[in-house]
């Protein structure tokens, strides 16, 4: 594969890629959506809800950018409230309670930017969730189907499993951001997008991901039952674990990465 | 008569006697600071004196030595972790340069200082990240120190208190930098859960992912005034949106009003505040630091 690391970008951000709906539509079925965060809203970019997977229920949650112009902005292009991050929260919990798995679908360039969002506190939401995704009481998979856009992508990754779609991208800011924040010049954007090594690949080989999804035939229906076979497998090991165990190699999962060097 | 005092008034300053018997003010006077509240210039001396609040009430940024000083008992301080220092995973452009430009100019290793500290005699975990150090922005290295200082929070059920000030997750470290969020926010729950006390002082600027995980994650949040505290950039929010932001948007002052702070503590009375905190909430079996 000699394609560019801002090519991989350009395929994860295109509008042409199936988006979290339609994975959700695709993998499981009697979707049952559940509104709301209890608190303030709801968000409309973030869905969750009842599902089955197999026969098996599970409590599904997924980021949704939306097809058309109108949808996009409905569901502000896919980039979550604070209130989208606390229903995924409830519904997670929920899980919790009545012991479903959770599975988490996430394409976002980041959580969303402005003014109201820093009012009802962005940042305390995604924080709450990273602290209470780590001791949730039943096993959680994340797939990275597109944009894993930094914190807000993080804030429904804190998982047993993290897989990514092979064009996804995965990046603690982008590399828009990055080019003008180093070299005052967001053109450099492809230059960025190539060191900041955010490719499923990439991440594989820093042990921020599990798996990574081929994507031939992606969006047709034999590309979802492969990867709804491929869920319903790992959730049966994931559930056949003792709950310790899963929050301690949970906790372990993310304990390990890093790359200090000790004098 | 005005003529003869026309003929012998000076014309130049070496008439005068020359520029050395002029009053030298310019070398003699004390370096000073110009406040950027109240526009006054404040002798650095007066500055640090007062803890780096200038008198009109306005909080400079501290670096960590300087914060020690009036936080912790004399002499209480045990630095841990000290040997994890940053190294540069995705060999990143200017990286490993700017590092070792900034361990010189810092004179700190990392951007944050971690260790056990006593606080009016209350014995404590204590972390205080570094402005100076790339304005404290959290790559493996601090990740790394903050958690195993709540992991050793733990083994010794001691409270922990942070000084937060951070630009967010450090780009040059790509994903390494943002999994340490959520490596954090673990270690955090798990000494949060097992009923240990921990209190963040959000202090300016307090953005990004270290806002997003170990900052909002106190039992106790309290802020200094004025400090700007937020997610996004207000920068960057402003580009977005096209909107003028709200006044005091993102500060200290507009967290409160909306309900993510507890409160906002002057720099004069953090310290006994600290401690009464530490006393209500201290551990059965906690050791001594």
């Amino acid at each position: 594969m000699n394609r560019s690391a801002y090519e991989t970008v350009k395929l994860a951000r295109s509008n042409r890629r199936p988006t979290g709906l339609d994975f959700l539509h695709g993998v499981f079925t009697d979707f049952f959506e559940l509104h709301g965060d209890r608190r303030f809203g709801d968000d409309a970019s973030v869905v969750g809800g009842l599902a089955e997977l197999e026969g098996k229920n599970v409590t599904v949650i997924a980021i949704e950018k939306g097809h058309s112009i109108r949808e996009r902005m409905l569901r502000s292009f896919g980039a979550p409230q604070p209130e989208g991050y606390r229903k995924a929260l409830r519904l997670m919990k929920q899980a919790e309670k009545f012991h479903r798995p959770v599975i988490c679908l996430i394409d976002t360039s980041g959580a969303y930017c402005g003014i109201g969002a820093e009012e009802r506190g962005q940042g305390q939401a995604i924080a709450e969730n990273l602290m209470e995704m780590m001791t949730l009481r039943t096993p959680v998979i994340s797939l990275l189907i597109g944009e894993g856009g930094s914190g807000g992508a993080l804030a429904l990754a804190v998982a047993d499993r993290v897989w990514m779609l092979e064009d996804a991208i995965y990046s603690v800011i982008s590399p828009e951001g990055c080019a003008s924040i180093l070299w005052k010049d967001a053109k450099r954007a492809p230059e960025a997008a190539q060191q900041l090594k955010l490719t499923a690949q990439d991440a594989l080989a820093g042990g921020m991901i599990e798996r990574i999804i081929p994507e031939e035939g992606l969006g047709k229906p034999e590309f979802y039952e492969s990867l709804r076979h491929e869920l319903s497998a790992e959730l049966a090991g994931l559930l056949a674990m003792d709950v310790q165990a899963l929050l301690e190699a949970r906790y372990q999962r993310f304990r390990r990465i890093g790359k200090e060097r000790e004098a | 008569m005005p003529f003869p005092k026309f003929i012998f008034q000076p014309r130049n300053e070496l008439e005068q006697g020359g520029r050395s018997a002029a009053p030298v003010q310019s070398d003699e006077r004390e370096p000073e600071k110009t406040c950027p509240n109240c526009h006054k210039a404040v002798p650095l001396s007066r500055l640090w004196a007062n803890r780096n609040v200038c008198s009109c009430g306005y909080h400079f940024r501290m670096g960590v030595r300087a914060r020690l000083r009036y936080l912790a008992d004399k002499d209480s301080f045990t630095e841990l972790f000290g040997e994890v220092g940053s190294g540069d995973p995705l060999e990143f452009p200017g990286y490993a340069d700017k590092l070792e430009m900034t361990r010189t100019s810092s004179r700190e290793e990392e951007a944050v200082l971690c260790g056990t500290v006593r606080i009016e005699g209350q014995p404590c975990c204590l972390f205080l990240m570094e402005p100076y150090f790339m304005m404290g922005s959290m790559g493996s290295a601090v990740g790394e120190r903050i958690t195993r200082l709540f992991e050793y929070a733990l083994e010794h059920r001691l409270s922990v208190v942070g000084f937060t000030v951070s630009g967010g997750a450090r780009m040059q470290e790509g994903l390494y930098s943002l999994m340490q969020m959520a490596k954090t926010s673990g270690a955090v729950k798990r000494h949060s859960d097992a009923g240990l006390f921990y209190l963040t002082v959000l202090t300016d600027p307090t953005t990004g992912g270290v806002t997003a995980s170990f900052a909002m994650e106190g039992d106790i949040i309290l802020a200094e005034p004025g400090a700007t505290v937020g997610f996004a950039g207000a920068r960057v929010i402003e580009q977005t949106t096209r909107k003028a932001l709200p006044k005091g948007f993102q500060t200290a002052e507009f967290l409160l009003e909306h309900g993510f702070v507890d409160a906002i503590v002057p720099r004069s009375e953090q310290r006994a505040l600290i401690a009464r905190l530490l006393r209500v909430h201290a551990a059965e079996g906690g050791e001594d630091a």
